[in-house]
């Protein structure tokens, strides 16, 4: 006969009460695990999906995903020419937010390196990749933008054509993917009067110089577009993604590129490293010890629920062990009790988790490893948070019985 | 004449020391046969409670011996160390509320008696339902106690305590929650079991009326045994 099942029947309306209460403890602990994983995996996914073998920033800076990096949109041809260099593509990522349809819209731009890359390689759950040049946008779907809607950045309109899933960044926010000529403009554009004013200032930067004197019609040139200027540069890029060829040692190709006075260079392991070091670090420490606060203050009520528990069974473990129960049997009671406490309360927090995680605003990602490393917490806690029941119940005389 | 169930010797208990010392029992020596059933009389703090409880291998005494079924389970102010198994094997207990256990139906608290004792589960509710029958509470078997009334739960008390075929029953005022009726059928209940089981059976009460039903009054006074 089982006696912990005997009493949860008996108790059932304040053991539900109860292990409902421990359940949605237990799924703010499932939550946290879950907003930990999505904010590593969000931080992590793109270079995941880009799995390029190096990655060449800016000389001395960290990369576009821990700081500022700023490299010359040429360093692209460079890299290409260096052995063993089977491809680069330029990577330009910026974070916007604009009105849009009524509502704010902030989205992390990203750009493909067109016409090479058309973000074949991106999950698309609706629609195309990019196949024109320019206007086009392949946005995650929690930006809420539906395939064919247009929306205006800058001084052009783009039109949805893909809808990913899960391309979230470090911050939380959707990517939007365009290409890398068009991710430019958008980063760059100013309005109509602060461009008239620039080409007024080089126009008169270049008439006060010798040069603007001898040759007048560079004056006129300089207050044209700035694509037209041959010595401006083009915008700057935030890194350049190297692929090797079959058969190169990507530490020999970076060994080289490292030699150059203008850029660091780091592979897909190292930058991913820097990544969670740096900007993700500090949530991903705060959310962890959070996490096992939680954890503690769950054992902690668990061990009252199930202390109080055997409180209210002082009189029945002294009759037991008047009649002879062996201690194994009260142990059995106890701890039974506070394992299926546990066990239940588990349960609850997973079927709750599933309906109510997706409503967060970020990616709460719960994956098979973490719910079995909880559930294994959970039966730790469980087992813990019997011992005072058990305590208590071993100091119970079965005297208590007669007095 | 059947040999005795139990036999104390000298049983002396003093509770505290010095100028709070108390004598609850003063040297109590008497014994009880298999198939008898005996009053235990006295007026309150007489020592009733303090004898059973030594009896009952909860309470060791500051001298003397007890033997039941003819093992010396007690000698002297020896801690008595874990008796639960020779409890089980050898006393039950009917107090004077029933104990019953309240999240178990009346079968099942005549299982578990008998499951603690090792006894297989289906074997065990088997011999339960057969007991409840014995004592006339076998259509209550599925209710539990609060759905029983006291002269109801007394009788599944009394099941319980014969779970296990013991040779030593023991009963604390068993009907002292019960009418002048239902504490004579209790008695009688007891009565009925000594003779027919043959267990040794010692009853504390006040009640007067239903003393015919038992072979034998012990009497104690102040700490003492008067008649034995």
């Amino acid at each position: 006969m089982n006696l912990a099942l005997r009493d949860v029947r008996y108790h059932l309306g304040s053991f539900v009460f109860t292990t409902v209460g421990i359940g949605l403890l237990l799924m703010i602990v499932m939550g946290m695990g879950g907003i930990y994983r999505g904010l590593v995996d969000d931080a992590t996914v793109l270079i995941d999906r880009i799995d390029a073998d190096l990655w060449v920033v800016q000389r001395d800076t960290r990369g576009p995903f821990a700081e500022v990096s700023r490299l010359p949109a040429a360093l692209e041809d460079r890299l290409r020419a260096v052995p063993g260099v089977s491809a680069s593509r330029r990577f330009v990522s910026h974070t916007i937010q604009r009105e849009h349809a009524g509502r704010s819209v902030r989205m992390t731009v990203q750009g493909l390196a067109w016409p090479e890359d058309h973000g074949a390689w991106l999950p698309l759950i609706a629609g195309r990749s990019l196949d024109t040049a320019h206007f086009g946008l392949i946005a995650d779907r929690s930006l809420g933008l539906d395939l064919g809607e247009t929306l205006q950045l800058g001084q052009d309109r783009y039109t949805v054509v893909g809808i990913t899933a899960g391309m979230i960044s470090q911050a939380g926010d959707g990517m939007a993917f365009f290409t890398s000529n068009d991710a430019q403009a958008i980063q760059n554009d100013g309005d109509g009067e602060s461009q008239r004013l620039e080409r007024a200032a080089r126009s008169a930067r270049v008439g006060a110089a010798d040069i603007g004197r001898i040759q007048p019609g560079l004056i006129e040139r300089a207050g044209g577009s700035s694509g037209n200027v041959p010595v401006l540069a083009p915008p700057p890029v935030s890194a350049v993604q190297v692929w090797v060829a079959p058969g190169t040692d990507p530490a020999q190709v970076a060994r080289t590129i490292a030699g150059w006075g203008d850029a660091s260079v780091y592979t897909s392991a190292e930058q991913r490293d820097l990544l969670l070091a740096g900007p993700v670090d500090k949530s991903r420490r705060q959310i962890g010890l959070f996490r096992a606060l939680l954890i503690a203050i769950s054992a902690i009520i668990m061990a009252l629920v199930i202390y109080t528990m055997t409180l209210d069974k002082v009189h029945d473990i002294a009759l037991l062990k008047l009649m002879g129960a062996r201690n194994r049997v009260i142990v059995g009671l106890i701890l039974q009790q506070s394992l299926l406490l546990g066990t239940l309360g588990y349960a609850i927090a997973w079927l709750l988790g599933q309906r109510i995680f997706p409503l967060f605003p970020r990616r709460v990602l719960i994956t098979g490893p973490d719910l079995l490393m909880l559930a294994g917490i959970v039966v730790g806690i469980s087992v813990l948070a019997s011992g005072l029941g058990i305590w208590k119940a071993m100091r119970v005389r079965a005297g208590e019985v007669l007095s | 004449m059947s040999p005795p169930i139990v036999e104390a010797k000298n049983l002396r208990k003093v509770y505290g020391h010095d100028n709070t010392e108390v004598v609850a029992l003063k040297g109590a020596s008497f014994s009880v046969a298999g198939g008898e059933v005996v009053a235990l009389l006295g007026p309150s703090g007489a020592g009733k409670s303090t004898l059973l409880s030594i009896l009952g291998l909860v309470t060791a005494p500051t001298s003397g011996s007890v033997t039941i079924a003819g093992t010396a389970v007690v000698d002297g102010a020896r801690e008595l160390g874990d008796m639960r198994a020779f409890r089980r094997q050898h006393i039950g207990f009917v107090f004077q509320k029933a104990n019953l256990i309240p999240f178990l139906t009346a079968v099942e608290n005549v299982q578990v008696a008998m499951e603690i004792n090792d006894l297989p589960s289906r074997e065990a509710r088997r011999r339960s339902l057969e007991l409840l029958d014995y004592l006339g509470v076998a259509d209550r078997a599925n209710h539990r106690p609060v759905e029983l009334s006291g002269g109801q739960q007394q009788r599944i008390a009394v099941a319980r305590a014969l779970a296990n075929k013991p040779g030593l029953i023991l009963a604390d005022e068993p009907t002292a929650a019960l009418d002048g009726e239902r504490g004579r059928q209790v008695m009688e209940l007891f009565a009925r079991v000594a003779h027919e089981q043959g267990a040794a059976v010692i009853v504390v009460t006040h009640d007067h009326r239903a003393l015919d039903v038992f072979d034998r009054h012990l009497e104690m006074e102040d700490g003492e045994l008067k008649s034995a």
